[in-house]
């Protein structure tokens, strides 16, 4: 390719998603319907409230998009996501009361198509410009934190409150709690567990290369168990523990419910636990490990000094993938009764009501989104070997 | 004094080494040569008990090795080896205090004790203390592992090929460290290497090993001119055999009195250096001086004589 010196330079992906914005911006940016089942009617972005009110908001996300464009500018185009976004959240806070107005005691509005692609749209652009930009891990922890709290204030200010997922919020206030409490209990006890039993039989893998074969097979295998089946698989298996043995039942074990829901996160969870500890392990470089041999340590001083600090990384990256996948996958606990996020997703798929379903994902996706970023912060922070650009 | 005792390992039916004895001085350098496969780094792993022997035993001042754990006794065993296993987690520092902070010595000491191996090494601590292996060259990181291996004072230091991922140039000024902090600190080393070169330039004795067992155990002279088989006369090179043999004799052994013309070499250089002078300058002789006085001249027709004796 040749570079014209009059002409700047355009990054490949930010042509593509400024292409894919404008596309989005043509389709309707929020839905009116006549009450919470029906399906909505699309209005288009500029049509949402008055004219005045609109366009300045569509300048915006213009903006924005076009501010992805230049490839050398990595803070420009971060600029353009960060800009595009409060963009789209104006739009919807504008335009939300507007559509309501007249519309009857019954209607509801909410995100349309357009809305949530332009969304997308500026999340990859935000994803591309950073991977430009490399900040730092405490950057990207306060980027993280500072993305929270924004989002937070506009919902905690009730700008929004007339969007009908939040409107099915606001009458199972109590219940959203008890379900996001239990939601995280079920993710981060599950890895826990995991982490408490995988890890020590990661070490004893690593040691007894017999273990190793035995043990990698079977949670392999566990791994392809599709989860409706697998916490299907725990219904009888746990109703059978809770009446045959004696006081299970009074610790809360039974066919149905939170225990049964643990016990597929946890067996899902020991395959990347233990798989990801023996790599790890497996990782320090062999004359290290036999320079430490032949200094005197002891195999419990090599675990400790020698091959853990130098595993960490690939073990952290290990609970990321299980954490990660464990808040997807307690929405499943749902339909079990386990609780969680996952009662609304099936309680909306019950009564058709999208929204309601809405109230069970969005938290979701937001919440493993969060432990992603949070836990790529920790494996970087974990990393022992500085980066000297040595080889 | 380390003294191996019919030391035996069996793989299998395979004897990989095979009842071998010999006696190691304290306060020596004892290479042990061979060819890959001659059992040369087992014998090495079986005195700091890496390997456990099969048969017989390592007595190091009288004390038998198998009397302590395996552990214990490695501590006070430097051990050297190829790729030089550096921690790339740990400062260059706390690299070399790791056998110290095993035998939990007080830390000021450890600190005291790891600047002066870096100024042995030629290394500045102010400015080597911090950095990681990763920041250090091949040559450098190499001198880190033997100050490592050397930390503790260790009653005998293994070397298991320590140069044998260095270039040439490097490794030649390795050696030398090694000959002067050998000489200065009064170690006792065995170092396995599978170059005859390197053998003859580091060890006080050579220890040449074939398929197992111990073919000849002898100074590096007797080595070259009175080979035991066939295979240590191999190892050694018939057409390299007088040149390696000169490169053992310092010329203050057959120094002459009376002049010679041209530049002087000094009184430590070998004879294959003053060889090399005459025939690079046409001279029939060189002199020898030392402290900057001539002290007599080394000639050509010496030189011959030296090492004409052996049919």
């Amino acid at each position: 390719m040749v570079l014209s010196p009059y002409r700047m330079a355009l990054s490949a992906p930010g042509v593509l998603f400024t292409a894919l914005g404008l596309g989005a911006l043509l389709l309707p940016y929020m839905t009116i319907a006549a009450n919470r089942i029906v399906a909505g009617d699309g209005v288009m972005a500029w049509q949402v409230a008055a004219p005045g009110a609109t366009w300045p908001a569509v300048a915006v996300i213009v903006t924005g998009l076009l501010m992805g464009l230049p490839a050398s500018m990595p803070r420009l185009r971060l600029g353009g996501a960060v800009l595009g976004i409060p963009g789209l959240i104006a739009l919807l806070i504008q335009g939300a009361p507007a559509l309501l107005e007249g519309a009857g005691e019954y209607a509801r509005v909410s995100p349309g198509i357009g809305f949530w692609c332009l969304l997308a749209v500026f999340m990859l652009l935000l994803a591309d410009a950073l991977a430009g930009i490399a900040p730092g891990p405490l950057a990207r922890g306060g980027m993280l934190a500072a993305a929270l709290a924004g989002l937070a204030a506009i919902l905690w200010s009730g700008a929004l409150s007339d969007l009908s997922v939040l409107q099915e919020f606001s009458s199972r206030r109590d219940a959203f709690v008890s379900a996001a409490w239990r939601h995280l209990g079920l993710a981060f006890g599950s890895l826990t567990a995991a982490a408490v039993i995988g890890f020590p039989l990661g070490v004893l893998c690593h040691r007894r290369a017999q273990l190793r074969g035995a043990t990698l097979p079977v949670l392999s295998f566990l791994q392809t168990i599709p989860s409706l089946a697998m916490f299907g698989l725990m219904i009888p298996v746990l109703a059978w523990v809770g009446t045959a043995i004696p006081g299970a039942q009074a610790i809360g074990i039974a066919g149905i419910g939170f225990a049964p829901a643990f016990l597929a996160l946890v067996l899902y969870s020991l395959l990347p636990v233990v798989g990801n500890t023996v790599a790890g392990l497996a990782a320090t470089p062999v004359a290290a490990l036999e320079a430490a041999r032949g200094m005197g340590m002891t195999p419990r001083q090599r675990l400790w000094r020698v091959e853990l600090p130098l595993g960490l990384p690939i073990i952290l990256t290990g609970l990321r993938i299980v954490l990660v996948q464990n808040i997807g996958l307690a929405v499943i606990a749902g339909l079990i009764g386990g609780g969680g996020f996952g009662t609304f997703v099936f309680q909306g798929l019950n009564q058709t009501a999208t929204d309601l379903i809405l109230l069970g994902a969005l938290p979701t996706v937001a919440l493993a989104l969060t432990a992603a970023i949070a836990m790529d912060i920790f494996v970087e922070l974990a990393r022992v070997i500085p980066d000297t650009g040595h080889d | 004094m380390i003294e191996i005792d019919r030391l035996t390992k069996t793989y299998g039916a395979t004897k990989a080494v095979d009842s071998v004895s010999m006696t190691v001085e304290a306060g020596t350098i004892t290479a042990i040569v061979g060819t890959s496969g001659s059992g040369k780094t087992t014998l090495l792993r079986m005195v700091n008990r890496l390997e456990e022997p099969s048969a017989g035993e390592v007595r190091i001042n009288g004390t038998s090795t198998l009397t302590v754990k395996p552990h214990i006794l490695r501590r006070r065993i430097g051990y050297a080896i190829q790729g030089h296993g550096l921690f790339p987690h740990h400062t260059v520092a706390r690299n070399i205090a790791a056998v110290p902070e095993l035998l939990q010595w007080p830390r000021d000491r450890i600190r005291a004790r790891v600047d002066e191996l870096l100024d042995l090494f030629s290394m500045d601590p102010a400015q080597f203390r911090d950095r990681y292996p990763s920041d250090l060259s091949g040559g450098q990181q190499q001198r880190v592992g033997v100050a490592r291996a050397l930390a503790s004072r260790p009653d005998l230091l293994l070397m298991d090929e320590p140069f044998g991922a260095l270039d040439p140039i490097i490794r030649a000024r390795a050696q030398d460290d090694l000959r002067r902090i050998q000489q200065k600190l009064g170690s006792t080393i065995m170092l396995v290497t599978h170059d005859m070169e390197e053998a003859m330039r580091l060890g006080d004795k050579v220890a040449v090993m074939d398929a197992g067992r111990l073919v000849q155990y002898d100074t590096p002279a007797r080595i070259i001119t009175r080979p035991a088989t066939d295979f240590v006369a191999d190892m050694v090179g018939d057409v390299e055999r007088p040149l390696r043999l000169l490169s053992l004799i310092p010329v203050s052994e057959i120094v002459a009195d009376g002049p010679a013309d041209g530049a002087a070499l000094p009184a430590g250089a070998s004879l294959r250096d003053a060889l090399s002078a005459c025939l690079w300058t046409g001279r029939s002789a060189v002199p020898v001086e030392q402290d900057g006085v001539q002290i007599g001249h080394v000639s050509l027709d010496a030189i011959r004589a030296r090492v004409e004796f052996h049919p």
